[in-house]
């Protein structure tokens, strides 16, 4: 890595971090961190589908993980929420590695290693739904004792700096990782996995560590949403929902880049808001608008907005990566 | 322990909602044997089928029964149009955008049926919403004897389409050979508009069978798509007698495990078995190549 490297994203960073200096409303806050949190999952996806191409339907398996272990860490055996934090990623990360290993393994590629994720995720919160130790369908609450030794604070601008800190350094390791051998390995096996493995890639080993940490990022992302919430139940952190948010961000932002997932989730949560805004009380209208972007962004931007913008600015040569190209069935 | 009786009666009961799943997964892997797409908008547009059952009762005061007969055609336009100037164009033929595409036309059509029908459960009743059949001694819910009837035939009638016409023949050929199909004069990007037309006139069945004993509300689809996800791979992937089978199985798999589990847990064995069969044997039990 270079200082061409680091210095876009320290820029940003910095200019991000001056926000609540001049923002202090805290439903503007609130949306702020919603929105980090979000793009912080969305970037563990983008290590998994954005460079190895694997697309996965279920991400929820790791966001409410990372989610359930810090609370139940706290709430149970009173564990402090910090060591929770890590935990948590570490849990993330055995998800990841466990779903990976049984799915790899079996030859599971496109769509059907989109689908067993999905089940996956559907399990996990099946069993969270019905489970003592997750509260069941009440859900948990974490106490409220706000100290930062507790990672609660009681200035929201103090979690945003918190979780701004966290998309930053996963930023840096998401650039390390397109530097690295194991990023440009990972785009091999995307690109065309037989042919990555004739020129020797073990592209099993490969595709686990990607999903370990990818799994260790979105579970960090689902961690800091009970933080910041205190309260989770099964349908939140294991709910299709986040799953769709995940997916969504780096696709509509530039799936398999750096700045993609945050690129699409300020962009979806920007034009969701938007549109709550002119459209009133009306149910799901953000919903419908995120939709609606993917269809067009699948349909005219395959490169999604990053892509969209190299191509205006006639930079077209290429360094947009193009995800999930892949002629795709499993059971070879 | 439960008597024999109890663990019957789940069993045929299981067996009667499987007939519904069955039918639902035929649409799907009708789609898949033809166009090889996971239709991931195949959850939602049966929730608009189910209102528009809903509706043909609520507004017009028409028998769920009878609303079949005008919602096959319509169903079928939609999918047609919607493969035809929808998904067909935006997915540039590629397997991981049409998951995306359809995924987001899934997101559209719940949501703007949630703008349009907000988040309640709406449920019809008719007279026979609650009348049982008496067989020997075990008592069967009339409606749900009727879905089964209702999926079998319908089986039956896509079977004489795929296997009886010149649109069906041609179907078959799409199938199997796009390339060659073309060759010969066939219009592929109708037939595979007509086939996800035919997929989504399942659907229209479905509904109206599940209307007398199931509510619907925006988000209803997407406790069916899964399922129907589960039947399509355990029946194989675009096989027709695989999906009717797959389908009466894990209804009767989904009712036993809820017997024996309880409710809350009753759905597991479904996702358990989707992804033994995803992690052993992609193809499923009836698909002959993967």
């Amino acid at each position: 890595m270079t200082a061409r490297d680091l210095i876009p994203i320290a820029v940003l960073a910095i200019l991000a971090a001056l926000l609540p200096l001049v923002v202090t409303a805290s439903p503007v806050l609130n949306f702020l961190v919603f929105m980090l949190i979000v793009a912080l999952g969305a970037q563990g996806w983008n290590i998994l589908g954005g460079f190895g191409g694997q697309f996965s339907f279920g991400h929820a398996a790791f966001f409410g993980t990372g989610a359930y272990v810090t609370a139940i860490l706290q709430l149970r055996w009173g564990i402090n929420a910090w060591a929770g934090l890590v935990l948590a990623t570490a849990a993330g990360a055995a998800v990841g590695w466990a779903i990976g290993f049984l799915s790899f393994r079996s030859g599971l590629r496109g769509s059907y290693f989109a689908l067993v994720t999905l089940a996956f995720a559907e399990v996990f919160r099946i069993l969270a739904n019905a489970a003592p130790i997750t509260g069941g369908a009440a859900g948990l609450l974490i106490k409220l004792d706000v100290r930062p030794a507790n990672l609660q604070f009681d200035d929201r601008a103090v979690f945003y700096w918190l979780v701004l800190a966290f998309v930053a350094a996963v930023l840096l390791l998401t650039r390390w990782i397109q530097r690295s051998r194991f990023g440009a390995q990972l785009v091999a096996v995307r690109e065309n996995e037989d042919a990555a493995k004739a020129l020797g890639v073990d592209s099993l080993k490969l595709k686990l560590r990607a999903i370990a940490l990818s799994g260790a990022v979105t579970a960090l992302s689902g961690c800091l949403y009970a933080q910041y919430f205190l309260y989770i139940d099964a349908n939140i952190a294991y709910g299709s929902w986040i799953s769709v948010e995940l997916l969504l961000a780096p696709i509509i932002g530039g799936v398999g880049t750096v700045f993609g997932p945050v690129v699409g989730a300020l962009t979806l949560h920007g034009l969701g808001e938007l549109a709550k805004q002119f459209a009133g009380r009306i149910p799901g209208i953000d919903l419908i608008v995120f939709g609606g972007v993917l269809v067009l962004a699948v349909a005219f931007a395959r490169g999604g907005i990053l892509g969209l913008l190299e191509r205006l600015l006639g930079r077209g040569r290429g360094m947009v990566a193009r995800g999930g190209k892949e002629v795709s069935h499993a059971g070879r | 322990m439960y008597s024999p009786q109890i663990i019957l009666e789940a069993a045929l009961n299981g067996l009667m909602t499987g007939a519904v799943y069955a039918l639902i997964a035929l649409g799907l892997t009708l789609i898949y044997g033809v166009l090889h797409i996971i239709n991931f908008a195949h959850g939602a547009l049966l929730t608009c089928a189910m209102f528009a059952v809903w509706i043909a009762w609520a507004w017009l005061g028409m028998d769920p029964y009878l609303a079949i007969l005008p919602l096959v055609p319509l169903m079928f336009a939609l999918g047609y149009g919607l493969q035809r100037f929808v998904v067909g164009p935006a997915s540039h033929g590629d397997d991981g955008n049409i998951l995306l595409v359809t995924l987001g036309l899934s997101i559209v059509l719940e949501n703007v049926l949630l703008a349009l029908f907000q988040s309640d459960t709406r449920t019809l009743d008719t007279d026979y919403s609650f009348q049982v059949v008496a067989l020997g001694p075990l008592l069967l819910s009339y409606p749900r004897l009727i879905g089964l009837g209702g999926a079998v035939v319908v089986t039956g009638l896509l079977w004489l389409v795929l296997n009886r016409t010149d649109t069906g023949k041609a179907i078959r050929a799409v199938a199997k050979e796009k390339l060659g199909a073309n060759l010969v004069g066939i219009d592929v990007p109708h037939i595979y508009a007509v086939t996800f037309g035919l997929g989504c006139a399942c659907l229209a069945v479905a509904a109206g069978l599940l209307m007398p004993t199931f509510y619907v509300n925006p988000r209803i689809g997407g406790a069916f798509v899964l399922v129907a996800f589960t039947v399509v791979v355990l029946g194989g992937m675009g096989s027709i007698p695989g999906a009717l089978l797959g389908g009466l199985f894990i209804g009767v798999v989904e009712s036993l495990c809820g017997l024996f589990l309880g409710d809350s847990l009753g759905q597991i064995g479904i996702f358990l078995i989707f992804i033994a069969v995803l992690l052993v044997r992609p193809t499923g039990l009836f698909g002959a190549k993967a």
